[in-house]
């Protein structure tokens, strides 16, 4: 019909979109319904990374999203391929990724039938998609995946599927990148921060007396890093990190408080329940974050900034909502607030450290123990002192290790954490990691892992060696399943149901996939090991063995207040020698 | 409280499950919904109605909002709004109770579509109160009511009012001139009388 635009079959149409929209790599696993994609792959310059499960291509997709701040890919075939991927969709959805999942689909004549390896994935997907497509004739294929891009990157990020029957693969339509461009996004009456409320945000920022800002994810999405630092500085407003903001704002800065929430430090959560104003961006005041909502931030007043409208006063009332792009609303602010200089509030904020300092576990005398609080903030320390801290990207599992680093490694560049927070999935690590090291090759990636969560998702393992990818493993292996014993622990009464793991010889394990690797049970050797793994230009293992029995503190027990944090107990049997001091 | 909600979404397969399913999600019962055709060619209207706390329509109308094949959302409340519903009754009735039932209808202003040797069936449109309470007389006056087919509330803006939505996509046969003068919200003085002034439907 048109001889300008070159026929191509749905197959080659998937890949020629997908060029056109920038990808270079996609994370998959072939199979019957995705077989006629697969079979026009290498007529197209993308790099396809074969996992070994396909959860692990979705969790590659989003780190790789995370680390770049592109859309990741991945690709997967009907029935259980596309169930495979639920867990990375739903990961990705939470913490509001952008990616886009690809999932062949049985033949659009037998659809609903029961077909040998068909399942209803959009439906499965409904909730947990940003949005999703089932495309039965080829010439859709361009159309749909093109807006899948500009959806699951616009507004508040997300990940977007679209299943394609295996005919509207094997059928022809004409191809043309452009025409299929996606119709002008819908305007979003929401979407723009009005003017009333800008001034009364400016007003109440005025009367503040002890304001905090809490820094969340969509400072991130939306590169409103220096906005944000130019924000604090001006107004003299300490801030306070979600999990997902840390790296936001640089912890070295003298206004910088570190997380708060649940494993957030006391005087953080103290500051926060005092303030008088909360600056919320881009941040969605998460169960985590709070406490107990009837006790939260009692004198405060908040300015929600966010580019969901579907999050103001969904947990905690807004004062004043502005709804939009944060680093757009940040600098419509800008530059109608006053500077201020008054730093009384700081130093409040400063004094009420107290004795947490020293009571934290990195400030104990080595007692012969060796801790993952130790182990982690060594991590960050190697990297320091080589200078490599700004191009070094921790990608975390969940559970204790999780909390450990983001207590005690200090991120000071955006991007340079990755880490499931709102679905807490066990098992991202190490797809993630590889992820966000296809993305960022020039980086030095570090999985930080337990060692229950590690071997949800060892198999990948092997993709790493496939693809020759340098990651530097650390499994902090306590011999629990951490989190959970903590918590039987502290509400169970020490009922330790379940929570015992027996896991193999990490090393060996990676050594049979031809990843060398040291165990390393004393404080010594920890930073040499880490240099070594860092400096081998080969992806790395390390079985760190720490204390068993552990805790994570201070902690808020759940339903309890922000402030009612739980401190290490100071007659912990482990530490008997943090006494001696 | 009841909370009724115009969406304009686009006429595609599972559309109608995705909207559902917010409100599944939700956890919010839905009281009544109505989906057909609009104005504009590929987006269907739908009014739905739903039980939810008074501070809930603000997430609702924002949720709707989020889902990628919504178009526009309103909320619309029984002020500003002519809400309406269309009711099919069959009520058992012989040749002897049939013209009680006739004057019943005249006085609700139903009309007879069919008759039947055993039964009548009445249309009627109006508010959800009327339509209920021709039911309840029915009931009441010792009628056996066979059937009750009720389409659920359908809303519409008092006024020529249309959502800054719209306006941005233009409006089929608008005059874009003087799109810009018209009002958000019509003053209540400019509220044409409307014919069935009372019968509005009284939502707690």
């Amino acid at each position: 019909m048109n001889s300008q635009h070159p026929q191509l079959t749905g197959a080659e149409i998937i890949w020629a979109t997908l060029v056109g929209e920038g990808v270079d790599e996609v994370f998959g696993y072939p199979g019957g319904a995705i077989l006629p994609a697969y079979d026009a792959l290498r007529k197209f310059p993308i790099h396809h990374i074969l996992v070994r499960h396909e959860q692990g291509a979705a969790h590659m997709a989003d780190g790789y999203a995370r680390a770049s701040g592109k859309v990741g890919v991945c690709i997967a075939t009907s029935g259980p391929g596309a169930t495979n991927l639920v867990t990375g969709i739903a990961t990705a959805m939470l913490d509001s990724v952008p990616i886009i999942c690809i999932t062949g689909q049985v033949g659009s004549k037998v659809l609903g039938s029961d077909a040998f390896q068909e399942v209803d994935i959009t439906g499965i997907t409904l909730p947990i998609t940003k949005h999703n497509y089932l495309v039965t004739r080829a010439e859709d294929i361009a159309p749909a995946l093109r807006e899948a891009f500009q959806i699951a990157m616009s507004g508040r990020p997300g990940p977007v599927l679209i299943d394609i029957t295996k005919d509207a693969q094997q059928n022809t339509a004409t191809f043309s990148f452009e025409a299929a461009a996606p119709a002008h996004y819908r305007p979003h009456p929401m979407l723009q921060a009005e003017s009333s409320s800008i001034q009364q945000a400016i007003e109440l920022i005025q009367q503040a007396k002890r304001p905090i800002i809490l820094a969340g994810h969509g400072i991130i999405h939306s590169g409103a890093e220096a906005q944000v630092l130019a924000f604090a500085e001006r107004q003299q407003i300490p801030v306070a990190s979600t999990l997902l903001g840390l790296g936001a704002f640089p912890t070295y800065h003298a206004l910088s408080l570190g997380m708060m929430g649940m494993h957030g430090e006391s005087w953080v959560n103290n500051a926060i329940q005092q303030a008088d104003l909360l600056l919320a961006f881009g941040m969605r005041f998460d169960d985590r974050v709070t406490g107990n909502l009837a006790h939260y931030a009692p004198n405060a007043k908040k300015i929600h900034i966010e580019i969901d409208p579907s999050e103001i006063n969904k947990n905690v009332r807004a004062d004043v909502a502005l709804i939009g792009d944060l680093r757009e609303t940040l600098d419509l602010l800008l530059p109608l607030m006053p500077k201020k200089t008054d730093t009384s509030w700081i130093g409040e904020v400063n004094a009420m450290k107290g004795d947490a300092a020293v009571r934290d576990i990195i400030n104990l005398p080595d007692n012969g123990h060796l801790y993952a609080a130790h182990v982690i903030n060594d991590i960050w320390r190697e990297a320091h002192a080589a200078g490599r801290a700004d191009q070094t990207v921790i990608v975390t599992d969940v559970g204790q290790h999780q909390m450990w680093e983001a207590q005690y490694y200090k991120h000071d560049v955006p991007r340079s954490l990755i880490t499931s927070g709102g679905l807490g999935t066990m098992g991202f690590a190490l797809p993630a990691a590889i992820g966000a090291k296809v993305a960022c090759p020039e980086k030095d990636v570090w999985v930080i892992a337990g060692d229950g969560g590690f071997q949800m998702t060892a198999a990948e393992l092997s993709t790493i060696v496939q693809e020759g990818l340098a990651i530097n493993i650390a499994v902090i292996n306590n011999g629990f399943l951490g989190m959970v014993r903590q918590w039987q622990e502290a509400f169970y009464e020490k009922n330790y149901a379940a929570s015992p793991i027996l896991s193999p010889d990490f090393v060996k394990l990676a050594g049979a996939h031809g990843i060398d690797g040291a165990h390393v049970s004393e404080r010594k050797n920890v930073i040499p090991t880490v240099t070594k793994a860092r400096t081998s230009g080969k992806p790395f293992l390390i079985n760190f063995q720490v204390e068993k029995e552990d805790g994570v503190y201070p902690m808020i027990a759940p339903g309890a207040a922000l402030h009612e944090m739980v401190r290490r107990p100071a007659a912990d049997p482990l530490l008997e020698t943090a006494e001696d001091e | 409280m009841l909370h009724t909600f115009v969406a304009h979404v686009s006429d595609k397969p599972g559309v109608l499950t995705r909207v559902a399913s917010l409100f599944r999600r939700l956890n919010i019962n839905i009281v009544s919904l109505t989906v057909g055709e609009s104005e504009r060619p590929e987006v269907s209207r739908m009014t739905i109605v739903c039980e939810a706390p008074d501070h809930a329509a603000h997430r609702i109308r924002a949720s709707l909002y989020k889902l990628e094949i919504t178009v526009d959302v309103d909320e619309v409340g029984r002020s500003e709004a002519v809400i309406r519903e269309l009711c099919l009754i069959k009520v058992a009735a012989g040749p002897k109770t049939r013209s009680q039932i006739f004057e019943l209808a005249t006085v609700f202003k139903a009309r007879v579509v069919d008759l039947a040797p055993e039964s009548v069936m009445l249309e009627m449109t109006g508010a959800a109160s009327k339509i209920e309470g021709l039911i309840q007389v029915l009931t009441e006056s010792g009628y056996t009511i066979l059937e009750v087919s009720r389409t659920g509330r359908m809303a519409m803006r008092r006024g020529h009012h249309t959502s800054r939505v719209l306006k941005a996509l233009g409006t089929p046969h608008s005059d874009h001139s003087d799109e810009t003068s018209f009002p958000e919200k019509p003053d209540a003085d400019e509220i044409l009388p409307n014919e069935f002034t009372g019968v509005h439907e009284d939502e707690a």
